[in-house]
């Protein structure tokens, strides 16, 4: 790392996920995200970009869990802290967007006191002055007529409405790293671009850090700054954005770029096949009786030859 | 709100219709009438005349329909009839009967409730602890003892042995007479009720809802208290509605062995001598009171969860 950048707000170092101690769902990833920069995870499904997230939030369920690496969060070791003071970090320094709007509020309770509970548990307050910050939180994400709608529950909003009011919870306390989770899959294509521009702003303007979990390359391109590619529980390449797309270098993320689909690519008549990622994913040799459940494969990445 | 619990009450006439009439079948059928259990009491009623007099009596020499009619047009005007037995009208004899079946049935569930649901949510904070475990074996047990059988086990040990209450009468007021016909009747729902609530609580937390309120911060006894109790009460609420419901159907053996004057034992005793008119009315009281806890259940839903709308 240059001495010119600054430290970096998270710091995972060689990170490995298991269930118990016979298999390993993350063989060991290593990334950095700096202050205020968005920093891409990509991957196909079951890669392990959203066990990463959670891991770094602390909420792997049961029986996943970590077996070994360090996830430093502003120098400080997140594996080995109190949990006490690892949950009060939760939601104030660290926040989350999950993938599914749809369920991630609680149904019986109003979106301003769901808000409101970040200031009442972060911040101290009492619920009216928290409602009042909870009134401007909707406001700052631009759900109209916020006042009227801090009373409504989930039900009653539509999924991008209530992917904003996600993004509320999560940047209430103005956290310095926020984890989106697949943020806009669950969306209409209409919302999605709105949703990432306003999450993308909000970050800027705060200089919040974000990792962003996606399996969607568009996504990706237009949001980060830095993309780590994921493939079977590894980090197998971590490029600035720009050169992912012009220069991949891992046969893995070749493929993956070549399995976007593109307009005109399919004239009537003449389909072409789905693009099959054959010279890496060799579904044959999945280790059977393997002690991992996945089988290493392809070259990876050392630690000292990433950018 | 007024017109829910309006159409409500309107939408149970056709129910009580159908329960009368499924009554009026039955004992048309079923061998044995009031006359002749009188006669195998031995009263003077072998005489044919005197047998035809007191069918006439009753209106019991009239054909099925016609009988049936007259006792729909009596319950419109809130008449039940009168009994064979007592010769007075039926609702004087199951009034007194109401209050002491509400109240057991009401000692029943509150019993189930504040044992079973506190059972099922520490049962399900702590999934496979010995807690848990131990939890379910007394909730399976519950669920499986026949209450005839708990409720003499309960009679011998603190009654009998342990003289701490009595064993079985009513005395208006008495809180140490309903104590054990209370525990009796109400420990299958309370069995019921900690499995609902352990289920209940296990799938709340799996949510994904739950998983947001952890990344919020929040530390666990808050959690489940503001984003848990809530939903899992949508679920009991449920089994509450229907057990309570039924347990006034449900009290007939224990009403029996504990001699509770309820409408269970009413019940009993009125089958045995076949005063129709009393267990008609005793069966459409069980089942009213059965919608009415129905449709309190589902005014408390609309209470609690803001996606049922009430119109």
């Amino acid at each position: 790392m240059s001495q010119f950048l600054p430290d970096p707000v998270l710091s995972v170092r060689n990170l490995r996920l298991g269930i118990g101690k016979r298999y390993e769902i993350l063989h060991g990833i290593s990334f950095d995200i700096l202050p205020g920069e968005t920093y891409g995870l990509v991957g196909e499904s079951g890669s392990g970009k959203s066990v990463t997230g959670l891991a770094i939030m602390g909420l792997l369920k049961r029986p996943l869990s970590v077996t070994g690496g360090t996830i430093h969060f502003q120098d400080r070791d997140l594996l080995k802290m109190h949990p006490r003071e690892r949950r009060q970090l939760r939601g104030d320094r660290i926040a989350m967007v999950f993938q599914e709007p749809m369920t991630a509020l609680n149904p019986l309770v109003t979106i301003g006191r769901q808000i409101a509970e970040m200031f009442v548990i972060h911040r101290g307050m009492g619920w009216p002055e928290a409602r009042r910050k909870a009134v401007e939180a909707l406001e700052s994400v631009r759900v109209p007529a916020p006042e009227e709608r801090a009373h409504a529950y989930p039900h009653q909003l539509s999924g991008g409405m209530r992917q904003r009011v996600m993004i509320a919870i999560a940047l209430a306390c103005r956290p310095d790293l926020l984890i989106a989770d697949e943020p806009t899959t669950a969306l209409d294509v209409t919302v999605q671009a709105g949703v990432l521009e306003l999450m993308a702003e909000l970050c800027r303007a705060e200089g919040t850090a974000v990792l962003l979990v996606s399996h969607d390359l568009g996504v990706i391109a237009n949001m980060c700054q830095r993309v780590g590619v994921m493939d079977q529980g590894r980090l197998v390449e971590e490029q600035d954005t720009r050169n992912i797309f012009t220069n991949p270098l891992h046969p893995y993320t070749r493929g993956l770029l070549a399995a976007r689909p593109r307009l005109g690519s399919r004239t009537p008549g003449q389909r072409s096949r789905l693009i099959e990622l054959d010279e890496v994913v060799n579904a044959k040799d999945r280790g059977r009786d393997m002690p991992t459940l996945i089988t290493p494969r392809g070259p990876q990445l050392a630690p000292e030859t990433r950018a | 709100m007024m017109r829910f619990i309006l159409r409500r009450t309107l939408q149970m006439i056709p129910t009580m219709l159908a329960v009368i009439l499924i009554i009026f079948v039955i004992f048309s059928v079923v061998p044995g009438s009031f006359i002749t259990s009188l006669m195998s009491e031995g009263r003077n009623a072998t005489n044919a005349q005197v047998l035809s007099h007191l069918n006439e009596q009753f209106g019991l020499d009239q054909p099925l329909p016609v009988r049936l009619w007259n006792y729909l047009s009596g319950l419109a005007h809130f008449d039940l009839g009168i009994s064979y037995r007592t010769r007075e009208p039926v609702w004087n004899v199951i009034e007194p009967r109401l209050w002491p079946s509400i109240k057991l049935a009401l000692c029943a569930m509150g019993f189930a409730a504040f044992v079973g649901i506190p059972l099922g949510f520490l049962a399900a904070l702590k999934p496979g602890s010995v807690f848990d475990s131990g939890t379910m074996v007394v909730a399976v047990s519950g669920l499986s003892l026949p209450e005839f059988w708990f409720g003499l086990l309960l009679m011998y040990v603190f009654a009998l042995n342990l003289g701490w209450l009595p064993s079985f009468g009513y005395q208006p007021g008495s809180i140490r007479h309903i104590i054990l016909p209370a525990i009796a009747l109400g420990v299958g729902p309370m069995a019921l009720l900690a499995r609902t609530t352990r289920a209940g609580v296990l799938d709340v937390m799996n949510a994904d809802f739950v998983r947001t309120a952890r990344a919020k911060g929040l530390a666990e006894p808050r959690l489940v208290r503001s984003h848990v109790a809530r939903n899992v009460l949508v679920l009991i609420l449920t089994t509450m509605g229907l057990q309570i419901g039924a347990l006034m159907g449900q009290a007939i053996v224990i009403e029996k062995l504990f001699s509770w004057p309820g409408i269970g034992s009413l019940l009993v005793d009125s089958v045995a001598v076949r005063d129709i008119p009393v267990v008609q009315g005793a069966v459409l009281v069980i089942v009213l009171w059965f919608l009415v806890i129905n449709m309190l259940v589902d005014i408390a839903y609309a209470l609690i969860d803001p996606r049922i709308k009430v119109s």
